[in-house]
């Protein structure tokens, strides 16, 4: 546990839920300054694409160690906000804030990756030529450059977390195939795999448990769980069964900006959304 | 045909018998290489003598396999289908073509810019009477063109038939510029008629062997890196980049350094198997770097196995040996020949014949 700024409180909770826990001690505390408790700022975001507003004043703020689900109708802005926050799009104005020292709107994919913000596609995107294990060395984390990878082998240590993580995402058995020939489940999984290699402090998941199956869906949730508090997560899910199982904090996006926030249960109940949802 | 031929054999045994055996073969194939340029040493009149003509066949296909392979780098691995890469052939070969040039031409200047009624030499020919410097030349001159169009082409995110457009675009202006006596290269006719080279007569038997020798162990050098880098993480990068290069850089990687590093090492690659071509071949011009050649080059690699290291190079023998016989027996219908291979290895051979071979060990 080095320095990770974390509330005691906090990793008491974390401790508090075992089983598919991973190291705490392996999450790199060090680079992002979470002083005032919030991991990611997005303040007053304006997106357009040729005249069409995608995101408008978007205001939203997700703190150290929590797990927010995003909800909204299609078009809401959703995945816009996301490829904001990684880099993708640049946003016409407004402030983008990782941490108290990143600036979102000036970093490249690659800084902002490397800075600590791990990101899974709507469709599960893996290598796959390699096999999961080579997926998962590919995704570890360490020095991306060049020259590291002409010289790079991997030590015991990097193995063992490697091994680690196969097991959580249940592929221990599949390591040596070529990711390719996973089913659609296996490769969302592998890609959440590939998210914990990199040991974010801020995973993004757009849409995980899309064509998952009810075992799978209900493991996941389980394995979100066990991953917030140590890092903070934002997902992005239609399935109203799996943000109910999983969040503490829902926010509803309608027309690029934030319409609701809350758990759940008050979301459900706050008569805007019901007119969006229902369409009255 | 001496390696087409052994080299069938050996992707055949590769796939049926492990890999034991087709250690044994690739040791063989080798000692056939190694053998031909010894034998060539031979009284003409001896049963086992090479002939020039063979050898410098064989010496031609060996370069046109070194091309296959490091074009096999960047588009078989990386992903990048180059149409350029007979331009960064070509320069190595004009580079090296420069130094035999000085070499004929004694103290004077040589013969194409006396034609030309030029006094004194441009500036880019000063020092390439010095042999170092000509291998510098060798590697710098399509080593620093990939180096600057790569450089500009990854920052612009160019991919995919963009830039497969753009190298033969880049091939095809070099082709022109070099076509232009003023250019100071010997314009269409190029560089031919060389006599020595580090003092040695080019057409006596020992250099021709020399030259052979040094070719197999460019090849040999070349399969040995890029079995190297397939086999390392890099090789891996590589592979991902080809599959999802989105995925790519949401894992922390900046993919320009990777598609520049072995960009740059496919084009010296190229260059230095253009430094060995000139010689045994005895002229270098223009039409090296016409756009069919470069697609020609892309044709062995495809079918030969896109992704595999010796796929290329049975690729580039095979199409050559075609070639040789076609253009002897049948020369008319040689490029119908060709494009219709192009279509079947399209249609039918997406993998390329080791890709066809490794489907019937599965089987």
């Amino acid at each position: 546990m080095r320095a990770a700024p974390i509330p005691e409180a906090m990793l008491d909770a974390a401790a508090g839920v075992a089983g598919l826990a991973l190291d705490t001690g392996k999450t790199v505390g060090k680079g992002v300054n979470v002083r005032h408790g919030t991991i990611l700022t997005l303040e007053a975001i304006n997106v357009s694409f040729d005249g069409f507003k995608a995101l408008t004043d978007l205001t939203l703020y997700i703190g150290v160690g929590e797990l927010r689900c995003i909800i909204g109708p299609n078009g809401a802005g959703k995945t816009t906000m996301m490829d904001v926050i990684t880099g993708k799009t640049r946003p016409d104005n407004g402030v983008a804030y990782f941490g108290e020292q990143f600036d979102l709107t000036a970093m490249s994919e690659v800084q902002i990756a490397q800075a600590g913000i791990g990101r899974k596609f709507q469709k599960p995107t893996v290598f796959e030529a390699l096999s999961v294990f080579e997926n998962l060395e590919l995704a570890q984390k360490t020095n991306k450059s060049v020259w590291a990878s002409l010289r790079a082998t991997l030590t015991g240590e990097q193995k063992d977390c490697i091994d680690e993580v196969l097991t959580t995402i249940r592929l221990d058995a599949s390591r040596h195939r070529p990711a390719g020939l996973l089913s659609h489940g296996q490769k969302q999984f592998l890609e959440i795999g590939m998210l914990l290699m990199q040991e974010p402090h801020l995973l993004l998941l757009d849409e995980p448990v899309a064509g998952m199956t009810d075992a799978e869906t209900e493991f996941t949730a389980e394995l979100f769980k066990s991953l917030a508090r140590k890092h903070s997560l934002m997902v992005v899910e239609h399935d109203m069964g799996f943000v109910g199982s999983i969040a503490d904090h829902v926010t509803v996006l309608h027309q690029g900006s934030v319409l609701a926030e809350g758990s759940l249960e008050q979301v459900q109940n706050d008569e805007r959304v019901i007119e969006v949802y229902l369409g009255r | 045909m001496t390696m087409p031929l052994n080299q069938t054999l050996l992707a055949r045994a590769t796939a049926k018998l492990g890999p034991q055996v087709s250690l044994a073969l690739g040791l063989l194939v080798l000692a056939i290489l190694v053998a031909m340029p010894l034998l060539h040493l031979l009284p003409a009149d001896h049963a086992l003598h090479v002939s020039a003509y063979s050898l410098t066949l064989v010496g031609k296909i060996l370069c046109y396999a070194i091309v296959a392979l490091a074009l096999d780098l960047v588009w078989g691995y990386a992903g990048m289908l180059s149409l350029g890469h007979g331009l960064f052939f070509a320069l190595g070969g004009y580079a090296m073509g420069m130094y035999l040039m000085r070499q004929s031409a004694g103290d004077g200047l040589p013969a194409f810019m006396s034609f030309l009624a030029w006094t004194e030499l441009p500036w880019y020919w000063y020092g390439t009477s010095n042999f170092l410097w000509a291998l510098c030349l060798v590697v710098l001159a399509p080593g620093l063109l990939a180096l600057v169009f790569g450089f500009f082409a990854f920052r612009s995110r160019i991919k995919g038939v963009y830039f497969s457009i753009m190298t033969q675009a880049l091939t095809f202006a070099g082709m022109l510029l070099f076509f232009r006596n003023e250019t100071g290269f010997g314009g269409n006719n190029g560089f031919t008629g060389f006599t020595r080279i580090l003092g040695f007569d080019i057409t006596a038997a020992g250099t021709r062997a020399a030259l052979f020798i040094a070719t197999v162990a460019l090849l040999v050098g070349s399969l040995y890196l890029g079995f190297r880098l397939a086999r390392s993480k890099f090789g891996r990068v590589l592979t991902a980049l080809r599959d999802a290069e989105n995925r790519l850089m949401f894992c922390g990687y900046d993919p320009r350094g990777y598609k520049l590093f072995i960009w740059v090492l496919s084009a010296v690659l190229c260059g230095l198997a253009g430094a060995l071509y000139v010689p045994q071949v005895g002229i270098i011009n223009p039409s090296e770097m016409a756009p069919t050649q470069s697609i020609e080059a892309a044709v062995w690699v495809a079918l030969g196995g896109r992704g595999t290291l010796i796929g290329p190079l049975l690729g580039a023998g095979l199409v050559n040996g075609m070639k040789s016989w076609f253009t002897v027996a049948f020369p008319e219908y040689w490029l119908f020949a060709l494009g219709a291979l192009f279509i079947v290895v399209t249609l039918f051979l997406p993998r390329g014949v080791v890709g066809l071979l490794k489907k019937e060990k599965e089987q």
